[in-house]
């Protein structure tokens, strides 16, 4: 058994929707109770596959790719089938097995219009072995394809699922995030001409580039390429504008997904691909991506408050989340990025939660629109209290995952790592605190409209209105029970994620630029980096000037 | 006096049997449909596109053998070549006509068109371009385009009671033989400098005799590969695509915008690795402007189309571009095997999903009577299986991984990547920037097709055919299969063109 979750267990995992796939093709249309089945056995198949992986996982050794698989894919690009888990993709792909079968619960037995749960369904299965796939890619073409695989489905279930705006939503989604990777795609196909690398294997790549180096002007290109990729993703401000529209018109499956995973696969770039392999590069793109980030911010904050359709209102608070996560990430230090996991995690479970609850909401009252909400305390008590409980999470209310993820990002602007100006730094961290009174302003807000208050008259006698149902609580119980959870021991993600991150940073990026002196620099090979070496050859040139 | 000149002038040269296999399979199954026409008239019809199919298939037998033997086979003094670049297009070719003949089944029946003729012309066509794959002689270039070319123009004009397919014809036709006429032209000039129409000694006399006649050579080698460029529809070239898509019978659309194009791409790699070997001071900027205007410009028109025949034109013109840009640093050194590798990866996988297209336009055109965009609208709620397949076929020609033609884009960004020139680099970016307009059009209609309301909520399903089916099933199996494991493709087009003396 331990063999074949060390040789079998990822490859295993991936594909195991995929074979649910086909096997629901052989199914005819009409027999939907048995597809409904079919899909949920699929997705519970691959959550038994991740608690034995979780079994087998060695947790003092998260630094290390485990369960690793490397084969030879396609000979004449030398790219590979490389698979693999670390501490930082750990906690990723668990959100993933644990979210899809929630949504396929979820919508046992209210599919959006036109109906149709088999294509519904295999559209769910196809993006699960594109999400895993990506987080378990070493790769970095396996990692595109899977990157892409995505997209497809979400198009589909946007185009045929989605609100009557669908149509003008799904494909800007599309053509965003295309956009994004072809520039992304390019980006690695030159990084891989450049470093002269033996293959797109990610250690490879890591290791050839430190070798032969890359000239600063190519590096700072090729990053800036990824940047606009991933960026895209997240989605980082300016390219966000197309999450508000995809969320809103998004069925609430599909929105849920997109928030608890698919904007994690943009952040996750940034931490697997892009500053392990150029971290120079990362150095002098760092100021940017933070200020970008806290614009993302303070900018889907104040969009937030402008927004009457609920819905629309918490895609809004993802842009100003992701900042967060973002921010974390640009500050390259360990902390940081350990914070990010950790928001990545939290805004997965907390904002999937809410829009499961909006989702909700809207087949309730047949609108999401927040003027004509009202009293959904009164009318459905336990949902909304699982609504406020969702609010104050999402908020950062210490105690709920929401803090973990918030926090420690705000905190690790003060001590940026090497060869970042902490001034900028520190700036930055005063305006993502300003953002946090932003956010707690406009949820507590969607929170009084919504759920406080007497109903509307048009809503009072609706017999339709009605609490939880079974269904809901199956599929929310174990989100709920994680936020808290995390809130109460983050340790949970902490734990496992901080090794990786540790090993993925370049060691020149862990010590204080400020505690070296030249000679130090140079002897842990440091100087021809960030600037340190050449400041030095400057003094010197200074000095012989002077004389 | 005459008869004893002959006598002496004629000696018959030593033919390798094995190696025109192939060819003579294919006339012997032509003549015998002819035959069988005179002998049985109506009583054969219904036989005509299995035997036809059944000639394609057994061609692929010497195909094999001579693959499985290996050794480069050379012919009349190298005017024709049995090498593993000719073996891997001809394997493209006859899979393509299959899968045209498993098209044509039931269209050319139902039309009520004729048959045995049809079937005829389209295996003396593809014998035309089996000949091109190993051409490498002036004449025997020229020979075999005609001999593809000419029962293309009577095929193009086969639904003779239809104005347009009249008007697609003659286009065609006259287009067509203009073009033959440039390029003549253009051989005309090459064998006056060099002496020679045998491919391998005008690029050694090139070498040698570089300065002397430059404007000479410039001119012949513009003008050839722009007869070409027709074959291939690539902008500015490309403006009797459209129509001729649109006219022509459905099956000969998918003839031509496949086996057709690659016919003429096939003869432009021979005549660049072999003929010009040493010229890419003038090819390549001319392939350069070529692949940029056909991606831009194919594309942009592409998008304001609403009958999707003319669209798939427009996207070919597009694809064509694409393919074409490997070649536009061809001449670097270092990458003449990766760019030749890039191309025909392109052709074998464009061939799988742009016939797939077709197969499914085929296919609802029987229930929607028309090509207009719209009359697909809703096709997922009574041709589910088919909108499926035509998603996978659309968002493979965009290059959306996990479907093959990820991976042919992906081949020619690499070789662009890889030159470390400013002009391929610009050509990668413009390419990238034409990889997302095409998504546009391509998602259109698939987002069209699934999720609009079919016109006049007519939820009939659409009747199919067991040749249509299999042709679709081929089509999207290649498709997938070359997208996971491109490996398959990768292998066989890693081939190296037999240079003679170049």
């Amino acid at each position: 058994m331990e063999n074949f979750i060390n040789d079998w267990g990822l490859t295993v995992t991936t594909f195991i929707p995929l074979v649910g796939v086909a096997i629901m093709l052989l199914i005819p249309r009409a027999q939907e109770e048995l597809h409904k089945r079919m899909a949920l056995a699929t997705s519970l198949l691959v959550a038994v596959m991740g608690v034995l992986i979780l079994t087998e996982f060695d947790f003092d050794a998260t630094d290390k790719l485990q369960f690793a698989v490397d084969h030879v894919w396609i000979d004449v690009i030398n790219s590979h089938y490389a698979m693999g888990l670390d501490g930082m993709s750990l906690p990723l792909v668990l959100l993933t097995i644990l979210i899809v079968p929630l949504c396929i619960v979820y919508s046992w037995n209210h599919f959006p219009e036109p109906q149709n749960p088999k294509a519904f369904l295999i559209l769910i299965l196809v993006l699960e072995t594109g999400m895993i796939g990506t987080f378990m890619a070493q790769d970095l073409v396996l990692f595109f394809v899977f990157f892409e695989v995505v997209l497809l489905p979400m198009f589909f279930m946007i185009a045929v699922w989605g609100g009557d705006d669908r149509r003008y939503a799904s494909l800007k989604f599309f053509l965003y995030t295309l956009f994004g990777s072809a520039l992304m795609l390019v980006s690695f196909l030159a990084l891989y001409f450049l470093s002269g690398s033996e293959s797109f294997v990610l250690s490879d790549l890591i290791e050839a580039v430190a070798a032969n180096e890359i000239s600063r002007t190519a590096g700072l290109w090729i990053f800036a390429g990824m940047f606009l990729g991933f960026g895209i993703k997240v989605p980082m401000f300016p390219f966000h504008t197309w999450l508000p529209d995809a969320h809103t018109q998004a069925p609430t499956v599909g929105s849920v997904i997109l928030a608890a995973v698919l904007l994690k696969l943009g952040t996750y770039g940034f931490i697997r691909i892009a500053i392990p392999v150029l971290p120079e590069a990362a150095v002098e793109w760092a100021p940017w991506i933070g200020l970008l980030a806290v614009i993302g911010i303070i900018y889907g904050a104040l969009g937030c408050l402008a927004q009457t359709d609920m819905k629309r209102l918490i895609a809004f608070s993802s842009v100003a989340h992701m900042g967060f996560v973002m921010l974390g990430i640009s500050t390259l230090t360990d902390f940081g990025i350990n914070a990010a996991i950790m928001g990545m995690v939290a805004h997965g479970l907390i904002t999937g939660m809410l829009f499961f609850i909006a989702g909700s909401v809207k087949e309730r009252y047949h609108t999401l629109d927040i003027g004509r909400l009202g009293g959904l305390l009164v009318q459905a008590p336990r949902m909304g209290w699982i609504f406020g409980l969702c609010v104050m999470a999402s908020l950062g209310l210490p105690g709920l995952a929401g803090f973990w993820g918030e926090f420690p990002a705000i905190l690790s602007a003060y001590n940026p790592g090497n060869g970042l100006s902490v001034v900028t730094f520190r700036t930055f961290m005063v305006i993502a605190a300003l953002g946090t009174v932003l956010a707690a302003g406009y949820l507590l807000w969607l929170l009084q409209r919504a759920a406080f208050g007497t109903p509307k008259e048009e809503f009072a006698d609706d017999p339709a209105i009605t609490d939880v149902t079974k269904h809901e609580w199956i599929s929310w119980a174990p989100i709920l029970a994680l936020i808290v959870a995390i809130g109460i021991y983050p340790n949970l993600v902490f734990r496992v994620t901080d090794g990786a991150v540790d090993a993925s940073l370049d060691d020149c990026l862990q010590v204080s630029a400020s505690e070296l002196t030249p000679e130090q620099a140079e002897a842990l090979g440091c100087d021809s980096i960030y600037g340190l070496g050449e400041m030095s050859h400057h003094d010197e040139h200074a000095a012989e000037t002077n004389q | 006096m005459t008869t004893q000149l002959l006598t002496l002038a004629f000696e018959r040269p030593a033919i390798d049997w094995h190696a025109v296999a192939p060819e003579i399979t294919l006339l012997a199954v032509g003549c015998l449909i002819t035959l069988i026409d005179i002998v049985f008239l109506e009583k054969a019809r219904p036989y005509t596109a299995t035997l036809a199919g059944l000639g394609v298939l057994a061609t692929a037998i010497p195909i094999i053998t001579l693959a499985i033997d290996g050794v480069d086979r050379v012919l009349f003094d190298g005017a024709y070549v049995v090498d593993d670049f000719a073996l891997f297009t001809k394997a493209i070719f006859l899979i393509s006509g299959y899968v045209i003949i498993l098209l044509s089944t039931n269209y050319v029946a139902e039309g009520d068109y004729w048959e045995n003729e049809y079937y005829g012309l389209l295996l003396a066509s593809l014998m035309g371009m089996v000949m091109m794959s190993s051409s490498r002689d002036l004449i025997s270039i020229f020979v075999a385009l005609e001999l593809l070319s000419i029962p293309a123009y009577l095929m193009v004009a086969w639904r003779k009671r239809d104005a347009r397919s009249n008007e697609a014809g003659l286009k065609y036709y006259l287009m067509g033989v203009f073009a033959s006429a440039v390029m003549l032209y253009g051989m005309s000039i090459l064998f006056g400098v060099s002496g020679s129409t045998q491919l391998s000694d005008i690029s050694s006399y090139l070498v040698s005799d570089a300065s002397s006649s430059l404007a000479a050579v410039t001119l012949a080698i513009v003008f050839v590969v722009a007869g070409f460029a027709f074959k291939v529809s690539a902008a500015p070239f490309h403006t009797w695509a459209p129509d001729v898509y649109e006219g022509s019978p459905t099956p000969v659309t998918a003839f031509l915008s496949v086996a057709s194009k690659a016919a003429g791409f096939v003869a432009l790699l021979q005549l660049i690795y072999v003929g010009f070997h040493n010229q890419s001071a003038v090819y390549e900027p001319l392939i350069w402007i070529l692949a940029a205007a056909s991606m831009t410009f194919g594309n942009l028109v592409a998008l304001k189309q609403t009958n999707i025949v003319r669209m798939m034109a427009y996207s070919g013109v597009a694809q064509t571009g694409f393919i074409l840009a490997p070649l536009a640093v061809a001449g670097h050194a270092g990458l003449e095997d990766q760019a030749l590798s890039a191309v025909l990866t392109y052709l074998a996988i464009y061939a799988a999903m742009n016939l797939g297209a077709f197969a499914v336009i085929i296919t609802l055109s029987r229930k929607t009577g028309s090509a207009e965009i719209t009359s697909f609208s809703g096709a997922f709620r009574y041709a589910p299986a088919m909108t499926v397949a035509m998603a996978f076929f659309l968002f493979s020609l965009a290059g959306i991984p996990p479907l093959g033609g990820w991976f042919a884009k992906f081949e020619v960004f690499s070789v662009l990547a890889s030159s470390d020139d400013v002009w391929g680099y610009a050509l990668a970016v413009i390419a990238a920037i034409n990889s997302v307009i095409a998504l546009y059009y391509y998602a259109s209609v698939a987002r069209r097709m699934w999720a609009d309301e079919a016109p006049e909520n007519d939820l009939t399903p659409v009747s199919t055919t067991s040749s249509l089916v299999s042709a679709l099933v081929i089509c999207a199996t290649v498709t997938l299969a070359f997208g996971v494991v491109p490996q398959i493709v990768g292998r066989f087009a890693d081939v190296t063109l037999l240079t003679l003396g170049g």
